[in-house]
């Protein structure tokens, strides 16, 4: 594909292309909706490239096959989709307590349990609390185009090998299925010697590499996690990302990501029509979250609220930034419901008069 | 004067945690003394499973990963397909290969991995205190078997090189024994014909090997020796299941 042009593509299938030019040649995944295609765009793409893709026998072997290759010292990436991603979740643990960096793609759809195929944003706790059982984290990426969900997996595999970390791109069924116009990065591809830590063969020339994560001395596996905990602040302290939309003077401020981020603009353009001075916090990284930005938000914004398509569970974080100074409200759907902007715009004018 | 034994350089020379009289010391020497021979120590990287081998990993020389349990042979593929030219080999109990990793270890094997399963097999769970094992044999009594394994509960013993040998993908499967010395050189045989396998690319190859577990089997490593033969051999009978060593599993 020729890097300089725009080229219309489904999100899915422009963010398999941004993994393989963002040089992941080792797809492991098995097949659920919303994400079928980026599994049939790696299967159609991957072996004419000398890469792999395998489909595996479950998603809990798909994570393992990642692991392996991560092990191995290359770039490698599964996707699948909510109740998937539950089944990976072993493996995710396992993979953050053995450093090893690795994208995992979540096209989240309506749950629990099986759930819908409808788009969704109900994993948020999972992605951003418990990805796997311990203590631990991962970078969630949250794109809200199909441009920014390719731009976002070169940054994902970048700080996952910088950083020794699963990275996930959080996405929806709606970004998956949706087409827009995309331009590939004509980026260098920076490369990563894996051979002091990886296990690859140790060809004779160094002690033999161990990757794991079984650590029985409970004084040494406090230090192993104080040290990974140590290598989140540096993220948090330089890669977390949001964007700001109108919120300069803003009395009211939405904090919305992903797909639902767009229905809040065009919610927040309408308020402003109608002389409410309302702005957008949209969170790029939800882990790491963007507190500072919505803290400092709250020392001149009256009220906040969350947009999700859940139940509320970004909400919580915003809370926590907030930290009781304004009122935060939620508004959301859940199911596959994709809320709509006159929705919000109502959501926004109570708000604003007080009535919520 | 010259030596005539020593211990294989692919096992490292550090104190092991398994318990006195178990197979396990046995097993891990013949995997280091193929892997000498063959000269593959530096392009070798090692599996190691959740179970009494969890920590092999500090006894071998090679490069070597933990896995979750079940999931080594979904990690030897991971592997595998990153770098085709090394040599990969899981190392897996009976419950780590045979109950909780039975869908990595089938499909591993239809899909004719080139890799490697040395799979240990003494009926029991033996890190966790003794529980009952998909190949504890009926009527074996067990922690979680007090009155002995009731098939009419529990299920019947799963024979693995049995199961596997129905697999176009399986290139060689034998089943040995290291209850004695003629017996551990046939293991040891059939352990070089596995990497061997996988060295030419031939398909997966798996040996099964029948081990002891004195110490959950509440009996001296004698009597254990004495109880495999009497017990586990006629369930499982060893021998060669698949042999596609010289054309390979592929068209």
């Amino acid at each position: 594909m020729d890097s300089k042009q725009k080229v219309l593509m489904k999100g899915n299938e422009a963010l398999a292309e941004a993994a393989i030019q963002a040089g992941c040649h080792h797809f492991f995944g098995y097949p659920i909706t919303p994400q079928t295609e980026v599994a049939a765009y790696m299967a159609k793409r991957l072996p004419k490239i000398g890469g792999t893709y395998l489909q595996a026998e479950s998603e809990v072997a798909a994570i393992n096959m990642v692991y392996g290759a991560a092990a191995a010292g290359v770039r490698a990436m599964t996707s699948s989709s909510s109740p998937g991603i539950s089944l990976k979740s072993e493996g995710i643990s396992y993979m953050a307590a053995s450093d090893l960096p690795c994208l995992i793609v979540n096209v989240q759809r309506g749950s629990p349990g099986l759930g819908g195929i409808q788009p969704s944003q109900a994993d948020y706790w999972q992605a951003t609390r418990a990805p796997g059982h311990g203590d631990l984290h991962i970078l969630v990426f949250a794109p809200a185009s199909i441009q920014e969900m390719v731009d976002m997996v070169f940054k994902a595999f970048e700080l996952a090998d910088t950083y020794r970390m699963p990275a996930m791109i959080f996405a929806d069924g709606m970004l998956g299925q949706m087409m827009e116009p995309v331009v590939f990065p004509e980026k260098e591809v920076k490369q990563f010697d894996k051979f002091s830590w990886a296990t690859c063969g140790h060809q004779g020339k160094r002690k033999h590499n161990i990757v794991n994560s079984l650590i029985l001395q409970p004084d040494e596996l406090e230090r192993l996690v104080v040290e990974r905990f140590k290598r989140y602040e540096v993220v948090k302290a330089n890669h977390t990302e949001c964007e700001e939309y109108l919120l300069d003077d803003a009395e009211y401020v939405i904090v919305a990501y992903g797909a639902t981020s767009r229905i809040a603009k065009s919610a927040i353009n309408a308020a402003r029509d109608k002389g409410i001075k309302v702005g957008l916090i949209r969170p790029k990284t939800l882990w790491p979250y963007p507190s500072g930005v919505v803290a400092k938000a709250a020392e001149h914004a009256k009220a906040f609220m969350s947009v999700e398509m859940s139940m509320g569970q970004m909400v919580d974080d915003v809370r926590l930034a907030v930290n009781g100074k304004v009122p935060v409200y939620f508004f959301g759907h859940t199911g596959g419901i994709v809320p709509t902007p006159f929705e919000v715009l109502e959501q926004i004018e109570k708000m604003a008069g007080g009535a919520l | 004067m010259a030596v005539v034994y020593e211990r294989p350089k692919a096992l490292l020379d550090v104190p092991t945690h398994y318990c006195p009289g178990c197979t396990h010391g046995i097993i891990h020497k013949l995997v280091a003394q193929v892997i000498d021979e063959l000269g593959i120590e530096g392009k070798t990287i090692g599996i190691a499973p959740v179970g009494c081998a969890v920590m092999a990993y500090d006894y071998f020389a090679c490069d070597m990963v933990e896995a979750a349990h079940g999931r080594a042979p979904a990690i030897a593929t991971g592997i595998k397909r990153s770098l085709p030219d090394s040599v990969v080999f899981t190392y897996q109990g009976d419950g780590d290969l045979a109950a909780i990793g039975t869908a990595e270890t089938v499909h591993s094997a239809t899909r004719g991995e080139n890799i490697t399963i040395i799979f240990v097999n003494n009926g029991i769970y033996g890190m966790t205190g003794g529980q009952m094992a998909p190949t504890t044999l009926p009527g074996m009594v067990t922690q979680t078997t007090p009155y002995g394994r009731d098939v009419s509960i529990a299920g019947f013993p799963v024979r693995v090189c049995e199961m596997l040998s129905t697999l176009s993908g399986v290139a060689y499967a034998e089943r040995v024994a290291v209850d004695a010395v003629p017996n551990i050189l046939k293991a040891k045989a059939a352990i070089k014909k596995a990497f061997t396998c996988q060295i030419e690319k031939k398909g997966f190859s798996i040996v099964e090997v029948l081990s002891t577990c004195p110490t959950n089997w509440g009996m001296t490593p004698v009597e254990a020796m004495q109880w495999l033969r009497d017990n586990m051999m006629p369930y499982y009978p060893l021998g060669v299941y698949v042999d596609k060593t010289e054309k390979g599993v592929r068209p």
